[in-house]
């Protein structure tokens, strides 16, 4: 397990590396950030001199080797607009994005486990039709268009909860809402397929034929068989949504990550694309690599494979 | 004496607007501590009937008609509208009746610990039980079906245990509460040969101890004539003959069982060989050695240590052994899918390299295969004709008159080369198979157990195609089997293998009169016979 996880960071560090060289290309080609920095009345002088200030005349080696040297010592550089450290301006986002992320998936993943069994045990067409159904009109309609008309409905109507910033926890129902809603259809459909594909294993059938209950073998047969696929799908789900989401995020007038990044993208603000390049490519690995141990710990046969 | 089981006149039918009757008409008893033989082909509603028995019949059938009593408790009644509750059924499951599955590979939990299986078998009945005495008692029950270190490998999960282990674990789950009633469906099917008679020894013995009477369903009328004291030959949905399984097998009264027992291998070799002389090998096999490596081991796993084959145009030499004996990894290297370490393959004259992507197209011809699943073996997608056709249009030699010829040499007629695979029976798809496999004119073929999934009277039927095949294209056959009913009635020559290596090699005849090594003879000598030794004793029905 221990050479697992060791040989698991050998890839994370290889990871990083590859997001922040196609980062460092990719921006480079789209140009120079000074005409964006400054206003439109500004000479080309100004740009060209703006631009040397930043090092963008130097040759392209340096730059790369130098964006290499901020990876490792951690200092990505000061924000172009900002004039603050990139690093800490990308930390700072993190706990909003983190606390919008863990909630939108631990109750989408619940709550589809809970559907899952549900029409397991009542075997009904009736509510495998109605929950699958409802989850793709939710996933029909844009997220965007779903949060306003959650805004609407909740803050505009009823003024029942808040609509824009991150004031207290009552500011998280609706971002999560959003992105739970939005989820869930997913979770349900992976973990119903897989549910009724346990249903006709022959251990369950060996079970059955010992005379346990049906909702037993559910529980600790078919569920723990049914969830370990799910759990690969869900790890990646979440590293995505680590990376922030942008479009709840501009909605709600969230404090997340994903609104800074493609500002910063936008703007040719390149310490702040590495800096937070960097912490969603350690999301996504560390936890795929803790979905993998795991998927591991429930099921030995991988880890012996 | 009183019914354990009595299935009354039990009709099965498929949900639906037009149902499709399965079982028609059945009716069964099986007395205390007897042992009673179901066999039919695969379709015959065998298992549909004693699965109807304890409720567990598949989803998208139902019982229309009969009644089932088990243990003096009235299940089923159709015509007094009596229907056992899950509640009442769920009391019998593993009680009073017990199951034990045919394939053990999937019939276990992959992700619990098998001590755990066996304690919650033990816990359903006897919820007061503490967990730890459930433990206990399954580690017993493990002991007591010869799991030697049960303790310790009652911790392991299944994947760590062999298939005949695997049998074992379900045979002392089957009997933990000491059931009036065991069935099994097929217990040793998916098992080789020595293990097979040692589970079989096994059911014997927990019936002495513990009483039960036994349904065994098979297709294998040899394991019948060996472990049952009654017979009920089904064919279609009913029951065609029963009575004692001596008397019936000694005089057959319907012409169907009749025709089971033909369709047996025959108990001689096959008459003349059809070797061609004159002609280049069709396989020179010289100290093929096959080396798996494993992650996280140094040495890499040795699974065929120096073998040598030899096969001439014409003739037929069957490569038998237990699983993991090596002998899938012979052919295997032979084709070149697995490369061989060391040791050199001739294929119709042609050295070949050792690694499949080091042979020509026209190098890869000469060898080809058949495989042993019909059904996983043909894209479910493609019709008959595209199959076939799938290998002449890769070498650019399609045309579709070769097509026809193939399919009409293969015994199936224009009229099959627009179906697809799912419309054609098991039989069928081997001979799309075979039809495939001959397209582009081979040497050599590797038949990889090309009969174990078929029916005995559809055995018979391929074999008889294999054999005329040869004649006609003077092929080499290398035939992979754990089956030495059907090697007898087919191979000129046997190989028994063993841990990798070759322990004996002759003419079929002399391997079956005169067996020289003692695996050999155990091979043999588990083989189930028509007049074999019977292994089922009535003390227990005396008792």
């Amino acid at each position: 397990m221990l050479l697992f996880i060791a040989r698991r960071l050998a890839l994370a560090v290889a990871t990083v590396l590859a997001v922040v060289t196609i980062a460092f290309v990719l921006g480079r080609a789209t140009g120079e950030p000074g005409a964006l920095l400054l206003p439109d009345n500004a000479t080309q002088a100004d740009v060209e001199a703006l631009n040397s200030a930043l090092g963008f005349d130097r040759p392209l080696l340096l730059q790369y080797l130098d964006t290499l040297a901020g990876l490792v010592t951690g200092d990505f550089g000061d924000s172009y607009r900002l004039r603050e450290s990139a690093l800490g301006l990308v930390l700072e986002r993190v706990p909003a994005t983190i606390e919008l992320a863990f909630w939108a998936f631990v109750i989408g993943l619940a709550l589809a486990v809970v559907a899952a069994l549900a029409i397991q045990l009542t075997g009904s067409r009736v509510l495998r039709a109605i929950v699958g159904w409802a989850g793709a009109l939710r996933q029909s309609v844009p997220d965007f268009f779903f949060a306003l008309l959650l805004v609407l409905a909740f803050s505009v109507l009823l003024g029942a909860l808040p609509s824009l910033g991150r004031t207290s926890y009552a500011s998280l129902v609706l971002p999560v809402v959003t992105l739970v809603t939005g989820q869930f259809v997913m979770y349900l459909r992976l973990l119903d397929a897989a549910l009724s594909e346990q249903a006709g294993q022959d251990f369950v059938r060996t079970a059955i034929a010992q005379g346990q209950r049906r909702s037993t073998v559910l529980f600790t047969r078919m569920l723990p068989n049914a969830i370990v696929p799910v759990l690969g799908m869900a790890g990646l789900n979440l590293g995505g949504l680590l990376g922030g989401t942008v479009v709840v995020e501009v909605v709600f007038a969230w404090p997340g990550l994903g609104k800074l990044l493609t500002d910063a993208v936008s703007q040719r603000d390149f310490p702040i694309v590495q800096a937070g390049l960097v912490f969603v490519a350690l999301a996504f690995v560390i936890v795929n690599t803790a979905v993998d141990v795991l998927v591991r710990r429930i099921d030995t046969r991988t880890a012996a494979a | 004496m009183s019914a354990v089981l009595r299935i009354d006149d039990l009709r099965i039918e498929t949900d639906g607007e037009t149902p499709r009757v399965l079982v028609d008409g059945v009716s069964l008893r099986v007395d205390r501590g007897e042992s009673l033989g179901v066999v039919g082909e695969s379709g015959s509603g065998k298992s549909l009937t004693v699965l109807a028995a304890l409720g567990l019949l598949p989803v998208g059938t139902r019982v229309t008609g009969g009644r089932i009593v088990l243990d003096d408790r009235v299940l089923v009644d159709v015509e007094a509208g009596v229907w056992a509750g899950e509640r009442e059924l769920r009391a019998l499951r593993g009680r009073t009746a017990a199951m034990v599955f045919q394939d053990p590979m999937s019939s276990l939990d992959p992700l619990r610990a098998v001590g755990a299986q066996v304690a919650s078998a033990v816990r359903v009945h006897a919820p007061r039980l503490g967990r730890r005495a459930a433990r206990e008692r399954a580690i017993e029950l493990l002991s007591s079906v010869g799991v030697r270190h049960a303790a310790e490998r009652a911790a392991t999960r299944p994947h760590q245990w062999s298939g005949g282990m695997r049998q074992r674990a379900m045979i002392a789950m089957a009997i933990a509460h000491d059931p009036l009633l065991l069935i099994a469906d097929e217990p040793t099917t998916a098992l080789d040969v020595t293990v097979q008679a040692q589970v079989m020894d096994l059911l014997a013995e927990v019936r002495e101890r513990t009483g039960s009477a036994l349904v065994l369903i098979t297709h294998d009328l040899g394991l019948v004539a060996e472990n049952s004291d009654r017979l009920a030959v089904m064919h279609h949905g009913r029951v065609v003959e029963t009575g004692a399984t001596r008397a019936v097998l000694a005089a057959p009264a319907e012409d169907y069982t009749r025709r089971l027992m033909a369709a047996m291998p025959a108990e001689q070799e096959r008459a003349t060989p059809a070797v061609r002389t004159g002609e280049a090998d069709a396989l020179d096999a010289e100290n093929i050695v096959v080396d798996y490596r494993v992650s996280g081991r140094k040495t890499p796993v040795r699974a065929v240590d120096g073998v040598s084959v030899r096969i001439m145009a014409g003739e037929t030499v069957a490569v038998v052994g237990e699983s993991g004996c090596g002998k899938s990894s012979l052919a295997k290297a032979v084709l070149g899918i697995q490369p061989a370490a060391a040791g050199t393959v001739v294929v119709g004259g042609v050295p070949l390299r050792s690694e499949l992507a080091g042979r020509t197209a026209a190098e890869r011809e000469l060898a080809q295969i058949v495989f042993q699943d019909p059904y996983s073996a043909l894209d479910p997608r493609l019709t008959v004709h595209e199959l076939v056709a799938e290998p002449l249009r890769i070498r650019r030699v399609y045309d579709r008159a070769t097509v026809g010829a193939l399919l009409a040499d293969v015994g199936l007629d224009e009229s099959y080369a627009k179906r697809l695979p799912g419309q054609l029976s098991g039989g069928q798809r081997q001979r799309v198979g075979i039809a495939r496999a001959l397209a582009l004119r081979p040497k050599l073929l590797v038949l990889d157990e090309p009969v174990s999934a078929l029916d005995v009277s559809i055995q018979a039927q391929v074999l008889t195609l294999l054999d005329t095949l040869q004649r006609e294209h003077g092929l080499g056959y290398l035939f992979i089997s754990h089956d030495l009913g059907v090697v007898r009635s087919i191979a000129d020559r046997v190989i028994v293998m063993q841990h990798g290596r070759v322990v004996e090699e002759a003419p079929t005849a002399q391997i079956f009169s005169d067996p020289q090594h003692p695996f050999t003879r155990q091979l043999l000598a588990a083989v189930p016979r028509l007049d074999g030794p019977r292994r089922t004793a009535r003390t227990a029905a005396a008792s």
